[in-house]
């Protein structure tokens, strides 16, 4: 699977009248209610102490998650540590054959698009219902999520109104209470009709083998505790060490992630009660590749928020579908080549202006920029991002730029060359991309350097 | 997110100011050079400019060819190593010399000479405290805040307290100035869609303002949006910081 980042979503996306705008307000808008939600607490204090639990737990994750295990049996869960996406996906089925489940009521998670688990289910005849209002919209346009916590943001409600006409057999409507009240009413009975609920998990406690879930709709206490079987889908980098760091990250995830104070339902999941059944599934699928990178390690403290995306020039105007994985944006743009190799996916670090705004909202404080860098050059370093062509000038131009020579040689060829692509910008691809839009900058007569050894 | 670039020991009359001018400086802008010049001139201060520095080496770390960025790391190392004080009017070049050298190579010649890089703006104000240089510029102007300057190096304030010094001239505020302009190097031509929709935005706020002229710390993204405005037949202009502060 080689992954692109997707220019023919790009150049539709900038044509499209409609797509970009939406986006584009909704994220302004997001980023507005991180901004004023951060205001009024110890901002800067909170980011950095979350930082340094992150960095902890992610070093100490060995002992961390067998703690988390013991724990969370010690309660009667039982726990299924996986190594691949389709190794976690085939233990998820093997628990609802054992159950005899026939459909999965899904609260949101991420990492479950990771396993492709609608399609896994589906194909083993097993009916997956997406509980999450924007998922289950994803799920009835046959879509995949494009954002991490907004997976339906590239739709307007005029889109949806027009999916569930066509899906649901509704009159059009375009109210958004309408439309929420129409999946309501039909997710109800699946709730209750579900031999297996899952959940994805923002949090593990290591100390109370906890697993907490953060939500605002309801639908993921209602898919965890109405089936008689509940199964956790977890990414390993989710365990932390304690109930007091808990507090750390709630605090950044809501406001972060929605721009609240705090999420309306925090569950603390503490084993299964009254006779159920509970799974947790370790997932590593990728995980412990970032693990083993010192460099890219740091992108495994992300608590998923979204708030790089929202503040991503790209990502506002492309949306997540141009990503090609399941997670967009600069973060996506880190881990995906880690997770999938970087051979599959050399080109998503290359697809930003290394601005920084990502970084500067992280509420974790990944250094997102450099991480990209640093993806970029195991890129390169792998042969799976520039071509020998590219490699071969950057090559000839560090050797002219190695001695005074070589520069007065490049003055000379950038005088000869800069004429000639002005005059002929056809002649080079870039000088043909440059000035399709923008004017040719032209080569001084005299340098700087020229000018100093003259005055 | 703070990482100004602060003065480790102060600056003492007499000390010698090195002149880093990144190498599209030199060739495509060297009036942005010799604005430079002129504004240390006036101030008193004593230049040097070593002339075998090339280029910094960015392209080739953003690129993500590590083994050229650290040669010319290194070399700048070289080239730079007797001079304390080092200025550069780029917040881009800047930021590679001050903090990404240290990322290559932590404790290098490179990353230790870096370290001693000040944006113009910066150095300016918080090293030699000096706000009014005695310009005169009778025009209004908004701000093209560079993102590694801004970001990496801290420097957007200063850069705005120096205009707002600036006799007979008239500020203007860019709206969403802390938005990146989409040039990002090699981006500008490997995303080219990309790169032109940002920098659109970018001249909608920037004429939406009324202002004469586009000021901006860094040559590569006026290089971009100017490139931008100058195809489109605005009138908006563009000028290096330097060159309004080097005004009389």
């Amino acid at each position: 699977m080689t992954i692109h980042f997707d220019r023919k979503q790009v150049h539709d996306d900038l044509h499209s009248p409609s797509a970009p705008a939406v986006l584009d307000s909704s994220m302004r808008r997001a980023v507005e209610h991180k901004h004023a939600a951060q205001a009024l607490i110890a901002w800067d204090e909170l980011r950095e102490r979350a930082h340094e639990i992150k960095a902890y737990a992610i070093e100490h994750l060995d002992e961390l998650l067998v703690r988390f295990e013991s724990e969370f049996i010690a309660r009667g869960g039982r726990v299924l540590w996986t190594q691949t996406a389709d190794e976690a996906a085939s233990r998820f089925l093997d628990i609802c054959r054992t159950h005899g489940a026939r459909s999965v009521v899904k609260g949101k998670s991420m990492v479950s698009e990771e396993l492709e688990l609608n399609a896994r289910l589906t194909a083993a005849g097993i009916d997956p219902v997406e509980t999450d209002l924007g998922e289950y919209i994803v799920q009835l346009a046959g879509e995949r999520p494009t954002h991490i916590i907004a997976p339906a943001i590239h739709m307007s409600r005029q889109d949806v109104g027009s999916l569930f006409e066509r899906k649901l057999k509704v009159d059009y409507t375009d109210d958004p209470e309408v439309l929420s009240e129409i999946a309501r009413v039909r997710l109800r009975q699946r709730y209750l009709d579900a031999g297996v609920g899952m959940t994805g998990a923002n949090f593990g406690i290591a100390e109370t083998g906890t697993v907490v879930v953060v939500e605002n709709e309801g639908n993921g206490g209602l898919s965890s505790q109405a089936p008689p079987v509940q199964i956790v889908v977890m990414g390993i980098e989710k365990v932390i060490p304690t109930l007091d760091d808990l507090i750390v990250f709630l605090q950044l995830l809501a406001r972060s992630g929605t721009g609240q104070k705090m999420s309306t339902y925090v569950h603390h999941f503490l084993g299964p009660v009254d006779g159920r059944a509970m799974y947790c599934i370790f997932v590593d699928a990728g995980r412990t590749a970032l693990l083993a990178d010192p460099v890219a390690r740091e992108s495994l403290y992300c608590i998923r928020c979204g708030a790089c995306l929202n503040v991503c020039p790209i990502y506002r105007r492309v949306g997540g579908g141009a990503y090609g994985w399941v997670y967009p944006g600069p973060i996506g743009s880190v881990i995906t080549p880690s997770m999938v190799g970087v051979e599959d996916a050399g080109e998503l670090p290359f697809a930003s202006t290394l601005c920084g705004a990502c970084a500067v909202e992280c509420p974790v404080k990944i250094d997102l920029p450099h991480l990209l860098v640093h993806q970029r050059a195991r890129a390169v370093d792998e042969g799976a991002a520039s071509s020998p062509f590219e490699n071969a000038a950057v090559a000839s131009w560090t050797r002219a730029m190695s001695s005074s020579r070589g520069y007065s040689f490049a003055v000379l060829a950038a005088r000869v060359g800069g004429a000639a692509s002005s005059m002929l910008p056809w002649i080079s691809p870039a000088a043909r991309a440059w000035s399709k839009e923008r004017s040719m900058p032209k080569v001084a007569s005299m340098t700087f350097k020229d000018w100093w050894r003259e005055r | 997110m703070s990482r100004a670039g602060t003065a480790s020991e102060a600056y003492a009359p007499g000390d010698t100011v090195a002149l880093f001018i990144p190498c599209f400086i030199d060739v495509l802008f060297p009036s942005v050079g010799k604005a430079v010049v002129s504004i240390f001139e006036r101030l008193g201060v004593d230049l040097a400019y070593p002339e075998d520095q090339t280029c910094c080496g960015q392209p080739a770390f953003n690129g993500g060819h590590r083994k050229e960025a650290l040669e010319l790391a290194a070399r700048f190392g070289d080239v730079f190593e007797e001079y304390k004080w080092i200025v550069v009017p780029s917040g881009s070049c800047g930021a590679m010399a001050k903090r990404f050298y240290s990322t290559l190579d932590p404790g290098s010649k490179g990353a230790t000479v870096g370290a001693r890089v000040f944006d113009l703006a910066t150095f300016l104000v918080d090293v030699l405290g000096t706000v009014d240089v005695g310009a005169r510029f009778p025009h209004s102007v908004t701000m093209l805040d560079g993102c590694h300057g801004r970001r990496e190096l801290g420097c957007t304030d200063a850069a705005r307290r120096l205009l707002e010094a600036v006799g007979d001239i008239e500020y203007r505020e860019l709206p969403a100035i802390e938005e990146c302009c989409g040039f990002g190097g090699l981006f500008s031509v490997k995303f080219d869609a990309l790169s032109t929709s940002m920098g659109s935005a970018k001249c909608a706020n920037a004429t939406a303002t009324g202002a004469e002229y586009l000021v901006s710390g860094d040559s590569s993204c006026l290089m971009h949006v100017g490139g931008m405005l100058d195809h489109r037949g605005s009138n908006l202009k563009t000028v290096h910081l330097a060159e309004v502060l080097a005004s009389r």
